[in-house]
């Protein structure tokens, strides 16, 4: 099967600080050197701490962000380095949606126009075509019809990010971006948005990448997830064995420490010391060594990059698997 | 028992007329205990704690019924004693721990004027103690650390900051808001250790918030479930995991993606979103969402007897 995006070596550097601060101009190595491959129709989990890079990496592969090296390949043409205009035409097949249904929406435009912009932009379809599709997209996505003539700011959180992927499914692409889709709504809420979405992907035959800090979240959509560390993917792999029997000892540590509602008998929680390091003077060696349970002294030195052992890939000198 | 809250309402007065926010909640908080509140956006459960902390300072806000400290009426209370008591006797733990400190002074000083407000003490005593408490609550190099400002201190390291400051004075009762809702996992793991042998070595009661059910499950000893302003079920933890009465607390529960084992083919939900508490449904509050409402439920439901308390007429109903 021939991959629908082929990422190779992505990177994504920000510089920071101007030259008048004290420290002068400092580079942040937000994304390091990624390559992923995505299969069509697959749900690829992108999980990680706060500044692990998941979002930025989500925006290089929208390339909502130039990308500071590395080649992106989707659906058999090199956007690495395309420019806005050459992108547009992309777009159709590659969407984003959003982790804040209030930022993402224009609340001055009515829910019916907010949709039947991209409709108009990319297939100048007559009056009454975009109408039905509208409406056929708001069914879609559990609105109803004459929601299209409210504003933004008269929907619920739930119902604000369904518009906004109503608005991402309009012009069917194979590729939707999702970048913490759910992390601003209720539980119970949810819920529905995640069933929305694999519903969605069934019927419309849709690739996701899905960016999230929730991990049980993650571990329900995805088919395969990448783990990140500080810019890179420390390990890869179907959901079920990233899940059930992790090879990457951050990997390990992640899962443990989420807690759990039901009680399970004799799990052991590892707690990692410290915080997440700053990318912008990052350790030596493997860059989870200073917080890892088990590193030795190679891993101070030497920088463990992904590799395939027993059918597990890590980035790891001592795999756990 | 440290805290009786009976029969609290708070609502405000608006333009559309008054908004009830908390309608008739009442519960006790024994010493040494951890009292659990969830419930989703708008449920009343960060009101409930502003209410026991004095701090609904709205001028617009109405607050009747009863809040009890120690056999002390605290609604009502003047200012002045108020803030006596208030960092003292009970203090707060908030959700975001940049907006609890203020950017101006450091860490250190921000301990310290805490502990000699209430405290009669030398300055130098007061800096000590703030060392000593950052180095109870895991902060390293304290004697460092008191010199930065919280813009210089990492997410969790700034939640330990603010759990220290309200250590200052052993309080009694501890109300924390949410205190992992903005940290990562792997951070959330290390201040649930920390709240956890704190509260074994201080004693103190707590009363944790939070919507999270598994960060619950991990701390509480009693949990109550609120929706739209009232308690609908109250149990000890164990009792409310094994055994949830109330359909929504078992929509809740069913709704969060497991961790383990077969992953479900599509999650089950609550229909609907909570109500909106300026148009709320007649009888129960829940009613409109609910998979198992019948006849009784025009009418509001009251709260079973303890030990496991339910607002829903489907108990005793059969």
């Amino acid at each position: 099967m021939t991959a629908l995006y082929e990422i190779t070596n992505l990177s994504k550097r920000f510089t920071v600080g101007s030259r008048f601060s004290r420290q002068g101009k400092r580079v942040v190595q937000a994304v390091d050197g990624v390559s992923l491959s995505i299969q069509p129709g697959e749900t690829l989990g992108l999980v990680g701490e706060s500044g692990c890079g998941k979002s930025t990496l989500g925006r290089c592969l929208s390339r909502l962000y130039e990308i500071s090296d590395g080649k992106l390949v989707f659906d058999g043409t090199d956007i690495s380095t395309l420019s806005t205009a050459q992108m547009r035409p992309l777009r159709r097949k590659m969407q984003m949606v959003f982790q804040d249904p209030y930022a993402s929406l224009n609340p001055r435009r009515r829910v019916f126009d907010l949709i039947a912009e991209p409709l108009r932009i990319h297939l100048s379809l007559p009056d009454a075509e975009v109408k039905s599709r509208v409406a056929g997209l708001l069914e879609q996505v559990g609105l109803l019809p004459d929601h299209a003539q409210r504003y933004p700011h008269e929907f619920s959180g739930g119902q604000r990010q369904r518009i906004g992927i109503a608005r991402a499914i309009a012009l069917e692409p194979k590729l939707v971006i999702l970048d913490e889709p759910v992390s601003a709504l209720d539980v119970s809420v949810q819920a529905q948005i995640v069933n929305l979405l694999a519903d969605l992907q069934e019927r419309l035959k849709l690739t996701y990448v899905f960016v999230a800090h929730d991990l049980s979240v993650v571990r329900q959509v995805s088919t395969r997830i990448a783990v990140m560390y500080l810019g890179s993917i420390v390990e890869i792999g179907d959901a079920d064995s990233i899940f059930d029997r992790p090879s990457h000892p951050y990997t390990q540590a992640l899962i443990s420490a989420v807690p759990k509602p039901v009680n399970s008998e004799g799990r052991k929680r590892i707690i990692l010391t410290g915080d997440v390091p700053s990318p912008i003077n990052p350790p030596s060696g493997c860059r989870f060594h200073p917080r890892c349970p088990v590193a030795q002294d190679k891993c101070r030195v030497d920088r463990p990059t992904l590799t395939v052992a027993n059918g597990r890939t890590a980035a790891c000198h001592f795999p756990i698997i | 028992m440290i805290l009786e809250v009976t029969n609290l309402r708070v609502s405000f007065r608006s333009e559309r007329g008054l908004v009830r926010v908390l309608d008739g909640v009442s519960f006790t908080v024994d010493e040494g205990e951890v009292l659990g509140i969830v419930g989703e956006s708008g449920s009343g459960k960060t009101m409930t704690v502003l209410a026991v902390m004095g701090l609904i300072t709205d001028p617009n806000a109405v607050i009747e019924g009863s809040i009890k400290f120690r056999g002390r009426e605290l609604v009502g209370m003047k200012p002045r004693e108020m803030r006596q008591l208030r960092g003292k006797d009970i203090a707060m733990i908030f959700q975001d721990p940049m907006t609890a400190l203020t950017p101006v002074y450091t860490i250190g000083w921000q301990i310290a004027e805490q502990i000699l407000t209430h405290q009669k003490v030398s300055k130098a005593q007061a800096w000590q103690r703030a060392i000593d408490l950052l180095a109870e609550v895991g902060i390293p190099k304290p004697e460092e650390a008191v010199h930065r400002y919280p813009h210089q201190l990492s997410g969790g390291m700034r939640q330990r900051a603010v759990i220290a400051m309200a250590l200052t004075c052993n309080p009694a009762l501890l109300v924390a808001d949410e205190p992992t809702t903005a940290l990562d996992v792997t951070v959330q793991a290390q201040i649930l250790d920390l709240l956890r042998k704190l509260q074994a070595t201080h004693g103190s009661a707590i009363i944790f918030i939070t919507h999270d059910l598994g960060v619950m499950a991990e701390l509480a000893d009693r949990i109550m479930v609120m929706y739209a302003g009232r308690v609908v079920e109250r149990a000890t933890r164990d009792a409310l995991f094994a055994d949830p009465k109330h359909p929504y607390t078992l929509a809740l529960l069913n709704s969060i993606p497991p961790l383990e084992g077969e992953r479900p083919h599509r999650l089950q939900t609550i229909a609907g979103a909570p109500p909106s508490l300026m148009n709320l449904p007649k009888g129960c509050a829940f009613g409109p969402r609910c998979s198992r409402k019948f006849a009784a439920c025009e009418d509001r439901p009251t709260l079973t007897s303890p030990p496991h308390e339910t607002a829903c007429f489907l108990i005793g109903a059969k």
